[in-house]
């Protein structure tokens, strides 16, 4: 995120699309919720289903599913035609407006409606709510990232929020809420790969030498490796053969399980460290016992980029061990020394190799969580990114156009599925699926579809629907409900037992390698 | 700002300060009960009454803002009168059943209680004898240690947004309930804000006292807002999670993940032995078969293949200091640089 979680509360208007933040980010949605209804802020919600949050919204606009760059562009079109952006702000700090412009004039209204479903009154309304205030807040998640055009929906809420000024003020903003605890941290610390630590270049030789270097080595190589999405294609093609996975389950998490299984049981050797004997670790060679957060020292960094501090509760249950050490001692049987003597010596190293967290130690994080870019000891942390000057100098506009998702609905699989979480359970329930509390609240797994869908098919309330997509089927309860749009079914990807991404698209964003998790097309029919 | 005394001390605030923040500012404490940091003066308790020149009635410091020029009094015999009968009433809806109440070594009206020396209660009234019940799967109520105080029904109003509860009944029969099941989400914030034990949690009910129980500040491990909360550890178990006041991007809120998805940490289900297959069969194995078989098979690999030919998952859930190494490990120890984890998923 560009700006901390409670710059909400400074924001005239909020824009929230793409994430159902009181299901996923509860705490954010607290403030979200004070800032409309003890600040008087406007919140305009985004979003194909009726999520909670609209319950307190000034404006819903309803887009069909995957057609987000469409509804963006449609919104500057009318930002820029009603004269509200804010124009010393593009002249002075920005460059490439001529052409980005340019290609919004085809984004009328009357176009967008036909593409996104938004009729142009309600569009023009939200143009004005976002384009008149000052500062306003963007916020958005999975919703609009997990598609093929990810990096577009993107570009072009970056494009918006720069248009009116947003960037590098208190309460503006871009701002991509982290679904997992230390997704951020992970990403800084170069669980990449085409980056070391704070984003440095595999590519750049001259941060690989001082990588190398640090790390007593000759070389390190320069070759970009492969993303998540791309290994288990390239194990099936007889690229990879050994896959070492600590704590991730993609037997649930990933798209078109039936290719990730077939994956990994044609590896010849599958090493998984975890906490539980995950769907995945069951088709491991070997698995190693890791532990949970309560049982270790360290950090994570959340969505606003703040490292906190994270303690060690308890002892290990049984034999289990610190990732850490597990690592280190692997390490070392392969011949190369790893000694730390605890978290903060990591840290240590960490700090000397990572720029943007040079200033960042255990004895500061004591007294007061930190922002980075932290550099020195001295620096205070950079809760709010671009203030007086964008990072990279100019903020660069991109001209983007709509592209149709990968798979869309037809006579044979009319349905839209998009999948996601509920408020109760967590990514592959390994940890809200082990205990009796969360799963008292939300006992089995929902799929979510309209009474005017299940009418037309019919479904009751509580009977089970098979939903096919051309990868997979699975058969699961029907909720009754009018959160999704007709035409859309909703499936939380949290059960193993009637896992969705047996249904899912791994259709990429070419840029992100992101898979498109929120549309795919299936039919469905009630089951016998 | 506006100028005033308190306890004959000149203290300057700004216009709009109560009476209370105005004191707090200058170091001066005033007994409270239903006042709580996050949320707007309830003034539901009469605890922080005060006494203000010139003023016939005493008034209370929370709900009345400053004005300029006014010499308030904090302590005086006669206010300590008057929070003394204050807390004798409350108390007549309050059974002492301290020793079996969870909230026992913890709870704000047991301090105060303490702190003013009461040890009877002149008044009785008579009053319908009313069983604990389940106000939600995960939270109880008790509606014999109900106060009346307002923070749950406030909290869920001003911090939640949601105003799932509120207080049903008049008089003595008076309680809170669930208004609206849907909206109600067992996310804690009434237990975490209740002075007493009136809401309990049922996960650990019974489980520990306030003062047996280590509790290890950290940061949570669901999504990315990082929240701050305290492991509640004894005999090396977790079992609650709690928050401070005012402390971490939460503020002291959480949600019902985050208060009561902690059961996984001691989960019978935990790997507790490296794994080596056999057959098709997992078999226990000591940590160093099984280290030397995968640095082994690694090793054969990367010869065979080359380094590209392995490739690792690091791990959201993981630290800054686990990831650090994963990815050391890939790049320096493998030579590969396919590693990733699941920030797209």
């Amino acid at each position: 995120m560009t700006n901390p979680i409670m710059d909400v509360l400074r924001a005239e208007t909020i824009l929230v699309t793409g994430t159902n933040t009181t299901e996923n980010h509860p705490i954010f949605a607290n403030y979200i919720k004070e800032a409309v209804l003890k600040r008087g802020a406007k919140l305009l919600v985004v979003d194909p289903r009726r999520i909670d949050l609209v319950d307190y919204a000034d404006l819903w606009l309803q887009p069909k599913p995957g057609t987000d760059v469409a509804w963006i562009n449609g919104l500057m079109h009318i930002i820029i035609k009603e004269g509200w952006q804010a124009a010393d702000h593009v002249a002075e700090c920005t460059v490439g407006y001529e052409e980005f412009a340019k290609n919004l004039e085809k984004y009328t209204p009357e176009y967008v409606a036909e593409i996104t479903g938004i009729a142009t009154g309600d569009l023009y309304r939200a143009a004005k709510m976002y384009g008149q205030a000052r500062p306003a807040s963007i916020l958005y998640a999975m919703g609009i990232t997990q598609h093929t055009s990810g990096t577009d929906n993107v570009k072009c809420l970056g494009n918006l929020a720069m248009l009116c000024g947003n960037i590098g003020v208190r309460g503006g903003g871009v701002n991509p809420l982290r679904g997992q605890n230390n997704v951020q941290g992970a990403c800084d610390l170069g669980a990449l790969p085409n980056v070391f630590t704070g984003y440095q270049k595999v590519a750049d030789q001259e941060v690989r030498e001082k990588f190398a270097k640090a790390w007593g080595l000759e070389s390190l190589s320069e070759v970009p490796g492969l993303k998540v999405t791309e290994m288990f294609p390239a194990v099936e093609e007889g690229k990879v053969r050994g896959m070492y996975i600590m704590g991730e389950n993609p037997m649930v998490s990933d798209p078109d399980l039936h290719h990730i299984e077939e994956a990994l049981k044609k590896l010849d050797f599958l090493v998984v460290q975890d906490i539980f004997l995950t769907e995945t670790a069951q088709l491991a060679d070997v698995v190693l016992p890791g532990v949970s957060f309560a049982e270790k020292d360290g950090t994570f960094t959340n969505s606003e980029r703040k490292v906190q501090r994270v303690r060690k509760a308890v002892e290990p249950v049984g034999e289990a061990r610190e990732d850490s050490w597990i690592i280190c001692q692997l390490a070392a049987a392969m011949g190369y020394q790893m000694n730390y003597a605890d978290a903060r010596a990591i840290m240590e190293e960490i700090r000397k190799v990572t720029p943007s967290y040079g200033g960042i130690s255990y004895e500061r994080l004591e007294k007061k969580a930190l922002a980075w870019p932290c550099p020195d000891e001295d620096h205070p942390g950079t809760p709010v990114l671009h203030v007086g000057q964008y990072a990279c100098g100019k903020g660069v506009f991109f001209a983007i156009d709509y592209r149709p998702p990968a798979e869309t609905p037809d006579d044979e699989y009319p349905f839209i599925l998009s999948t996601g979480r509920v408020l109760q359970h967590f990514h592959t329930g390994t940890m809200t699926r082990k205990g009796s509390g969360l799963t008292r609240l939300y006992p089995e797994l929902l799929a979510e579809i309209h009474p005017a869908d299940a009418e037309k098919l019919g479904v009751g309330e509580g009977d089970f629907i098979n939903i096919t997509s051309r990868r997979g089927s699975i058969k699961v309860k029907a909720w009754l409900t009018e959160r999704p749009q007709p035409g859309v079914v909703f499936v939380p990807f949290h059960f193993s037992e009637a896992a969705v991404n047996l249904l899912t698209n791994p259709a990429l964003c070419p840029d992100a390698k992101i898979p498109e998790y929120k549309v795919c097309a299936v039919k469905v029919e009630k089951a016998s | 700002m506006v100028k005033l005394t308190i306890d004959g001390k000149e203290v300057k605030v700004p216009a709009g300060t109560t009476i209370l923040a105005a004191a707090k500012s200058a170091g001066i404490s005033i007994p409270t009960l239903c006042f709580h940091g996050r949320l707007d003066p309830i003034g539901s308790c009469r605890m922080c009454v005060v006494e203000i020149e010139g003023c016939a009635h005493p008034m209370a410091a929370c709900t009345t803002p400053v004005v300029e020029g006014i010499s308030v009094t904090t302590n005086s015999e006669r206010l300590q009168r008057i929070r003394k009968d204050s807390l004798k009433l409350i108390l007549v809806n309050h059974p002492l059943d301290c020793p079996i109440c969870d909230k026992g070594g913890e709870c704000l009206l047991q301090d105060l209680v303490y702190e003013f020396g009461i040890d009877r209660v002149e008044y009785q009234t008579p009053k319908p004898e009313r069983s604990s019940q389940y106000a939600t799967p995960l939270i109880r109520y008790w509606p014999d240690r109900c106060i009346m105080c307002l923070r749950c029904v406030t909290a869920c109003r001003e911090i939640k947004g949601i105003g799932a509860i509120d207080i049903k009944g008049a008089g003595y029969g008076s309680q809170v309930v669930v208004i609206d099941e849907d909206k109600c989400q067992s996310c804690g914030e009434c237990l975490q804000v209740c002075p007493t034990g009136a809401l309990t949690e049922n996960l650990s009910r019974y489980k520990g006292r306030p003062w047996l129980v280590k509790r290890v500040p950290t940061t949570c491990t669901y999504c990315g807002c990082g929240c701050q909360l305290e492991l509640n550890v004894e005999q090396n178990r977790v079992m609650a999670v709690t928050t401070k006041e005012g402390k971490g991007v939460n503020r002291g809120s959480l949600c019902v993940k985050g208060r009561f998805g902690y059961e996984f940490i001691n989960s019978e289900e935990r790997l507790t032995k490296p794994l080596i297959k056999k057959d098709g069969e997992f078999r226990e194995a000591s940590w160093d078969d099984a280290l030397s078989l995968v640095a082994e098979k690694f090793k054969s690999i990367k010869e065979e293949s080359g380094p590209d030919a392995i490739a690792g998952l690091s791990s959201a859930r993981c630290t800054n200091e686990e990831n650090y190494l994963f990815q050391k490990f890939m790049r320096a120890v493998i030579g590969t640089n396919n590693v990733d984890h699941c920030a797209r998923l």
